[in-house]
């Protein structure tokens, strides 16, 4: 038992950055989820997102290769790290950025109308708003 | 007679017919005790609350205020459990995606599964195939070029989703979003004509905007491309509208001319990119000219759907910032 | 190669430039435009579906010059093609009966950005569905969510922001576990379109390696989706999102959006992950669970709710638990059950969205069941499509409701663990349906009466023809799909076949 834990922490330990990233990922996922205050959510789903995208540059890393940029035309699969990953990445980056925009607009909106960044009370105003 | 009326009052039939007409839900009952508990809770509350506030808890509002303390007590008890359960569903999530992650490749083996035939022809054939010296913008702008056009309209329709936020319509008729403009309106604070700034941004902003030209041109050729070469230029016209005010940009960019680029460069990316899946699919010669890798004039229709993202980008960057600010150009 | 087969590369193509284009256009001009874009989309995708039930087989389109593990590709079969032709019809139908209110809801200045909206949101469903490669499939399920929440949004009503807010919130974290899911298989098979991330996963299950892992990417991917469309546990987002929206907006979230997420789940457990490999890791024990718990407790909440907007919202709850029991099921007859229940709904849902716009709009917008008490009487066509829609939900014969219950039942026994227990929660379910649904149209056409609060003097009464073309051929596709199902439960069963 000792010997399989002492097994699973060092290989936690040689997936360093995958493991930081999917620390990261949890943390982000529970302020999206749980936190009350909207910027403090964005900012979770930032972090979810970013971890992401470390996971993956994490995943197309290979040891001692270099970016994947032809060099004095070697064309050699030894010679650079997957390209893949970093592809995804930058697809990945511009959909975060749209999302984003489109939460802090909406966050925006609702704390002119309501002078709060909670949500619960927001929904709270938004209900009591209705009813009168 | 009346005590059969009496009956009648509290039978089921009549709730059946209350509730048919929908003047009560069979399943209140369930509410109201859940309510009644949080009387009580707050009942045994009151007294320490009416110690630290208690001057003002008297007075014809007091009702309101019961009524805010009630909900603010309601929000309390689940604040606690939120906690509890929040820091339980975080460690839950990141152990089991540790444990996973536990018995996944180790990174930076070049044994791992991705690094498979599909990364291996990007590499090897990448040059001949799309012409680009950047692996990646290759790889994005041709071989999984759908993804990266799916992309684009994800920022597309980001902005518009902004634009429906934020924008303002000076001939809106709502009277509430006339006050709106009104107040948002900060020209009447430029220009600031800080000397600083101003002096900063003319040495600045056009370094910035070649520095940003160079991304986006040079993007299948050196690390960069579209995206990033077009978030500098944004970057660049930002510091140029703080330093100079609106007046001056207005004169440059307006809202015309950013929806008549997006148009254009969007349009010219969807019919670019059509044509080449309909030559592809269909087992056509598509005719474009790869060029000599590593001259700027090459590798077919990556450079000038380069050139179109980096405007839509730029722009997209610049109009956030204007509706954000104040809602409009 | 047949020109037709070039159709859905074109539907989708001709959907996003639509959006692009309407951009710079006025209001109306960008609706003719939409509404032209999805009639030509839908005939497209009916030659796709023709050619496919033609040559009897589906076929990959390569997105551009290269083959299948480096270039993009999608992917037609008849199944796709029915949903592809399903998802235009209930789209131009839901964008035809709302117009008029459209047009009230939203700004003029601001009409273009809708019909953006609508073009993008059919391009990205007819993605989904069409799609052959899980990251395109991540690229157009954003899409879809902004689109959504710029559909629910634009109302720009304090009730609608926060309903938008909270679906955003929900949605994201949908995707955020749909893309580690992508990145965990990425990392394990190291390809990303369908096919051949489909035969190294079989590789690895045949060897036994990464077993852990594959069960995490099949649990993520699973609630990722499920969360995105609304699974029980999982649907608070859905009576504000859907109660709170314009008609065109509610009709079309809830009758395509989530079942785009769906239909992109099956494809995935089919075409990726292989439905016998869900099986037997017990995944699919979890989904049915969640699933007849969201067929009561939908029902239940359905039934507290005074709102009747907020009602039906909550049905879509227990309708969505329905096509995830199916899922869960584990047998292929269960899965023919979800996907037709994934048409029934759709149709359904849509039909009842759009006619209930029309009972509320002679009894001064109000929403509550006194105020609409004999509302059926002073727009009657709405109060039958109302009630045809209630019933096809109930479960009556003749209509889409009742041949899906019917294949739910069948399915459930011919699987005997499960039996017993799906045919009692679809009894109960049934029932609650029946309860409130029932008592909805009772409430409709009984007379008013002294005591009630009076209706405005004058109530805004837009009796639009769209209005009624639209309800008019909802009940017609309804009945199409409650008489005709034959055809269509055999196309489904080859198009699942054809997914292997």
């Amino acid at each position: 038992m000792i010997a399989m834990n002492v097994n699973l922490v060092q290989h936690l330990l040689l997936n360093i950055e995958e493991t930081v990233s999917i620390v990261l990922f949890g943390i982000g996922f529970t302020i999206l989820l749980l936190h009350r205050n909207l910027i403090k959510k964005i900012m979770g789903m930032n972090i979810m997102d970013t971890a992401t995208y470390l996971f993956l540059a994490a995943k197309g890393y290979i040891t001692g290769r270099a970016v994947p940029i032809v060099v004095d035309g070697i064309q050699d699969v030894e010679a650079y790290i997957n390209p893949v990953p970093s592809g995804l990445v930058l697809t990945g980056i511009v959909v975060s950025v749209s999302t984003t925009a489109l939460m802090l607009a909406l966050t925006i909106r609702l704390y002119e109308r309501y002078h709060s960044l909670d949500l619960d009370e927001i929904l709270i105003l938004a209900k009591e708003e209705e009813q009168t | 007679m009346s005590r059969k009326r009496d009956n009648y009052e509290t039978s089921r039939w009549k709730k059946f017919k209350d509730w048919l007409d929908g003047e009560i839900s069979p399943l209140d009952r369930g509410m109201e005790a859940r309510e009644a508990f949080f009387v009580k809770e707050e009942v045994s509350a009151e007294p320490i609350r009416q110690e630290t506030e208690g001057p003002e808890l008297s007075g014809a509002g007091e009702e309101e205020r019961r009524r805010e303390v009630l909900r603010a007590r309601g929000i309390r008890y689940f604040q606690r459990f939120y906690k509890v359960m929040s820091v339980a569903l975080c460690l839950g999530i990141i152990l089991v995606l540790l444990w996973t992650v536990a018995s996944l490749p180790i990174t930076g083996n070049a044994a791992n599964p991705d690094n498979n035939e599909v990364a291996a022809r990007y590499i090897e054939r990448g040059l001949q195939e799309t012409g680009a010296v950047n692996i990646v913008t290759g790889m994005i702008l041709d071989y999984r070029a759908f993804d990266t056009f799916g992309e684009s309209c994800v920022l597309f329709i980001g902005s518009c989703c902004v634009l429906v936020l934020l924008r303002l319509d000076s001939d809106s008729k709502n009277e509430s979003i006339r006050k709106m403009i009104a107040e948002s309106n900060d020209r009447h604070y430029e220009p600031k004509n800080d000397l600083i700034l101003q002096k900063c941004a003319c040495v600045l902003v056009p370094v910035i905007m070649i520095f940003g030209i160079y991304i986006v041109l040079n993007g299948h050729l050196s690390p960069g491309g579209g995206f990033s070469g077009g978030a500098v230029l944004g970057s660049g016209f930002i510091l140029y509208l703080n330093a100079f005010g609106y007046e001056k940009m207005g004169k440059l960019f307006t809202e015309k001319l950013y929806k008549r680029t997006t148009l254009c460069a969007l349009t010219f990316y969807c019919l670019a990119k059509s044509y080449s899946f309909f030559t592809g699919a269909n087992h056509l010669e598509s005719g474009i000219p790869l060029g000599t890798p590593g001259a700027i004039l090459s590798s077919g229709l990556i450079l000038p759907l380069n050139i179109c993202v980096g405007l839509v980008v730029a722009c997209t960057m610049y109009t956030f910032y204007t509706l954000f600010r104040k809602g409009g150009m | 190669m047949s020109f037709v087969q070039n159709f859905p590369f074109f539907s989708i193509i001709l959907a996003m430039f639509s959006g692009i284009v309407s951009s710079v256009l006025s209001g109306k001009k960008a609706r003719n435009l939409s509404l032209a874009m999805i009639v030509v989309t839908t005939v497209l995708s009916a030659c796709t579906l023709g050619f496919c039930l033609r040559t009897g087989e589906s076929y990959t389109f390569m997105m551009g010059h290269f083959p299948a593990p480096w270039g993009n590709e999608i992917r037609a079969g008849v199944l796709e093609g029915v949903t592809a032709v399903l998802f235009g019809v209930v789209m131009f139908l839901s964008v035809v009966g709302g117009i008029a209110h459209t047009a009230e809801d939203v700004e003029d200045g601001k009409l273009n950005l809708f019909y953006i909206m609508i073009d993008l949101m059919l391009s990205s469903l007819l993605a989904l569905v069409y799609t052959n490669d899980l990251f395109t499939a991540y690229v157009f399920v954003e899409i879809n969510t902004i689109a959504g929440c710029g559909l629910i949004m634009i109302r720009q009503k304090g009730r609608s922001m926060s309903a938008a807010i909270r679906y955003m919130i929900m949605s994201q974290l949908g995707s955020g576990l749909f893309l580690i899911g992508l990145s965990l298989l990425y990392d394990v098979t190291g390809h990303l379109l369908m096919s051949p991330a489909k035969d190294s996963v079989e590789l690895l299950v045949a060897t036994g390696s990464y077993r852990l892992p594959l069960l995490v990417i099949m649990a993520v991917i699973s609630v990722g989706l499920a969360i995105k469309s609304g699974l029980y546990p999982f649907h608070y987002w859905i009576p504000d999102t859907y109660g709170y929206a314009t008609p065109t907006g509610s009709a079309v979230l809830s009758g395509l959006v989530s079942k785009g997420y769906i239909f992109l789940l099956i494809k995935i457990f089919f075409r990726v992950l292989g439905y016998g490999n869900l099986v037997e890791s017990e995944m699919v024990n979890v989904l049915y669970l969640f699933g007849i718990t969201g067929m009561v407790m939908g029902s239940i909440h359905a039934i507290q709710e005074k709102d009747t907007r907020r009602m039906i919202a909550y049905s879509s709850v227990a309708q969505i638990g329905y096509i995830y029991m199916g899922i869960g099921l584990g047998t292929t007859a269960g899965m023919v059950a979800a996907v037709f229940h994934i048409f029934a709904h759709s149709a359904t849902k849509a039909l009842l969205f759009i006619s209930a716009v029309g009972l509320y709009e002679v009894s001064g917008d109000r929403k509550d069941f006194v105020s609409l008490r004999g509302a059926a009487y002073r727009n009657p066509l709405a109060g039958i499509g109302f009630a045809i829609g209630s019933l096809s939900m109930v479960g009556f014969p003749m209509l889409s409701g009742f041949i899906s219950k019917l294949l739910f039942a069948t399915s459930a026994l011919a699987s005997p663990h499960k039996m017993l227990l799906t045919l009692f929660v679809l009894a109960v379910s049934t029932t609650l349906n029946a309860i409130y649904f029932l008592r909805l149209v009772i409430t409709l056409y009984s007379r008013p009466r002294e005591g009630d609060r009076p209706l405005p003097d004058n109530p805004v009464v837009r009796r639009s023809w769209e209005l009624k073309f639209a309800v008019i051929c909802f009940i017609i596709l309804n009945l199409v799909l409650g008489m005709a199902s034959q055809p269509i439960v055999q196309a489904i069963t080859d198009g699942l076949a054809m997914f292997d």
